[in-house]
């Protein structure tokens, strides 16, 4: 059976900015993968690349074995695009909305009104469709953007940062929905920067970073393969440069311990790589014990994405975001984007 | 909790649906799809008209004052003036059919530019329309529609002011010139919604070229009031072959085909090679935005 999706060697620029260096991953059908990078990773300039709505430099593009360059109506057909900024005619009702998309994908006209029907009630959106969209929240927009997304019932569903602004009940309900849409049978792509989203939602995913893949796999591969455990140590809620090298020397020394990293924006909290599956905390509080050093707080956890992501690039996605959002002009891409 | 998604029934209305696809790309029904997807997008124009009528107002009540100042600033010019028997509102009232329409035509490109600029003509872009085409087509048949109404409202207005009323020929003779002006500016501007970089660019663009076009052509005077270089200009305007056969049926009860319906300083063109050189000129602007189109469209 084709892949779902399969994006092999894509390359892609806006004048000289290379958003897409070279990102490759495979999608398998039925399931939900998740694309995980922080902002200006060129997460939606991929997705874009997908749906036809850029072309790319350099690369391949396939959505069940057809090919979204040679053959971009087929494909169109195939998918639903969520876009990242919701575009709805603010004038139309909701329902009037639907309409207009299932004209646009040519559903058969007896089909329509049910199948209308179906996704508001799907979508519980019974209460709003008649309602004009400029009124509307943006969990409510969302979910009308859903609906006009599987109206045509895609083979794949790609949604661009699907949660982004959205308050915690809506974005369950969205993280729901997907679950739901997975069971059905619907293969579901979802790019987020956000990564207890796409731990929770992806069956497997890629990392990305400034245009490239650094990782793809199921999120437990992902963290086992980093290997070890997490420590998080705190001597005192503030902690001296002095104490916190003191106490990194000697946990350096102790067997179990891999790696110590003394983070100065955090207070100068210790954290540590241990091997995994050991009780080693009691043994960390004893062994700062000794040389009188107290312990504020101390906690051990399985490795998370944010540790795939830092070990591949040494820096955590908050990190990039922050650095991302300072060079951005997004005016200046607004124009591009148009072209 | 009401907000929250209904799970009976999901299963049957979120599983995908091959046949669908396998329908669309393997039918050879591309007509079919072309006027289900045309009448859906004109469809939604027409919504946004109805809910803000606001264009369509001003569209009307513009050129109505129009007529009404320009009459009132002419109206101690002395008799004949504007050719026999001719009083100013009726030399007016054809300028004010086609300059109206012309301006109206002239802003078609802007909602496009608004659903480029919001994300909107995203939406139909990643749909498997059958041709892009169709939403050139929607918005030519809403701008036409519009053309006609406010034509039909400054005939009538005109009448009451006293230019009269041409018959029923006249009167399709009239539209089929209003298609025509409306036909090629529409597809101008539509091109230009595409090519230039945003809306601002385009209002300017609107602007400049909206009240020269109607100074440089024979809406409020006729080419012999002109300075010679005007009248070259005026001549080679696409808005005076409009305007001067709609002149004619309404100074002429007995116009024909070969009639001499407008004198230019090089020649007269009978009523049939008007309406050429206006088909010339729509088949012009249709090949001249090609490019443009395909440029996004491909
Ligand atoms: N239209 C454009 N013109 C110029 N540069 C662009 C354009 N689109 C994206 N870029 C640049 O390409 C890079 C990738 O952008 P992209 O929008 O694909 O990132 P993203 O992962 O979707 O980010 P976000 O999480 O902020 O949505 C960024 O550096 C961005 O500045
Ligand atoms: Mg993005």
């Amino acid at each position: 059976m084709a892949a779902a999706v399969l994006i092999k060697n894509l390359q892609k620029s806006y004048g000289d900015v290379q958003a897409v260096k070279d990102i490759s991953f495979t999608v398998e059908p039925g399931e939900i993968f998740g694309l995980l990078g922080p902002n200006g990773a060129g997460k939606t300039t991929t997705i874009r690349c997908l749906c036809t709505l850029a072309k790319p430099d350099q690369g391949k593009i396939e959505v069940g074995g057809i090919s979204a360059i040679a053959s971009p109506k087929a494909v169109r057909q195939r998918l639903g695009y969520v876009a990242q900024e919701v575009a709805i005619d603010k004038v139309l009702t909701g329902r009037e909305l639907l309409k207009l998309q299932a004209a646009l994908y040519h559903l058969p006209k007896s089909m329509i009104g049910d199948r209308i029907e179906q996704l508001i009630e799907v979508l519980g959106l019974q209460e709003y469709a008649d309602k004009k969209t400029g009124t509307y929240s943006g969990g409510i927009r969302k979910r009308l953007d859903l609906a006009a997304g599987l109206l045509h019932q895609p083979e794949v569903l790609v949604l661009d940062e699907p949660t982004v602004g959205l308050d915690i009940e809506s974005r369950m309900v969205v993280w729901q929905f997907l679950q739901e849409l997975r069971a059905a049978g619907t293969t579901v792509l979802i790019t987020s920067h956000y990564l207890q989203e796409i731990d929770a939602l992806a069956d497997r995913l890629a990392i990305i970073d400034r245009g490239v893949v650094i990782a793809e796999g199921t999120p437990s591969e992902l963290k086992d393969k980093l290997g070890g455990d997490r420590v998080t140590l705190r001597i005192r809620e503030f902690t001296s440069e002095e104490e916190a090298d003191q106490a990194k020397h000697i946990l350096e020394s102790l067997p179990f311990v891999e790696e110590v990293i003394i983070n100065s924006v955090q207070g100068n909290s210790l954290n540590l790589i241990v091997k995994s599956g050991q009780s080693s905390l009691s043994k960390i509080e004893q062994s700062l014990a000794e040389v009188e050093l107290p312990t504020f707080s101390l906690a051990q956890s399985r490795p998370s994405l944010d540790d795939v992501y830092l070990a591949a690039t040494g820096r955590t996605i908050m990190d990039a975001e922050l650095a991302a959002a300072s060079t951005r002009d997004l005016k200046k891409e607004q124009k591009q984007q148009m072209k | 909790m009401s907000q929250s998604i209904s799970s009976s029934k999901i299963k049957s209305a979120l599983a995908p649906n091959i046949s669908i696809s396998r329908q669309n790309s393997e039918s050879s029904n591309s007509l079919g799809n072309f006027i289900q997807e045309t009448l859906a997008l004109t469809k939604r124009l027409f919504i946004q008209l109805q809910r803000r009528p606001s264009t369509l107002v001003a569209g009307v009540i513009q050129p109505f004052m129009w007529l009404i100042l320009f009459g009132a600033l002419f109206s101690k010019a002395p008799a004949n003036l504007f050719g026999n028997d001719l009083s100013y509102a009726k030399f007016l009232a054809p300028g004010l059919i086609v300059f109206a329409a012309f301006s109206g035509a002239l802003n078609a490109g802007l909602p496009v530019m608004f659903d480029r600029e919001f994300g909107f003509l995203n939406r139909l872009l990643v749909a498997p329309l059958s041709s892009r085409y169709s939403i050139v087509a929607a918005s030519t048949i809403y701008i036409i529609a519009l053309s006609f109404i406010q034509t039909a409202v400054i005939v009538l207005a005109s009448a009451i002011l006293g230019a009269g009323l041409p018959g029923i020929v006249g009167i399709s003779a009239i539209a089929l010139i209003v298609f025509l002006i409306v036909l090629g500016v529409t597809a101008l501007s539509l091109g230009l919604a595409f090519a230039l970089p945003g809306h601002i660019e385009l209002i300017a663009v609107i602007f400049v070229t909206n009240l020269p076009l109607l100074f440089a052509s024979t809406a409020l005077a006729p080419l012999s009031f002109m300075a010679g270089w005007l009248q070259v200009i005026a001549s080679l305007n696409p808005l005076t072959y409009a305007i001067e056969p709609i002149r004619y049926i309404y100074g002429h009860g007995d116009w024909a085909i070969n009639s001499i319906v407008m004198n230019t300083p090089w020649f007269g063109f009978s009523f049939g090679a008007v309406i050429l050189v206006l088909l010339a000129f729509d088949a012009l602007v249709l090949l001249a935005i090609q490019p443009l189109l395909r440029r996004r469209f491909a």
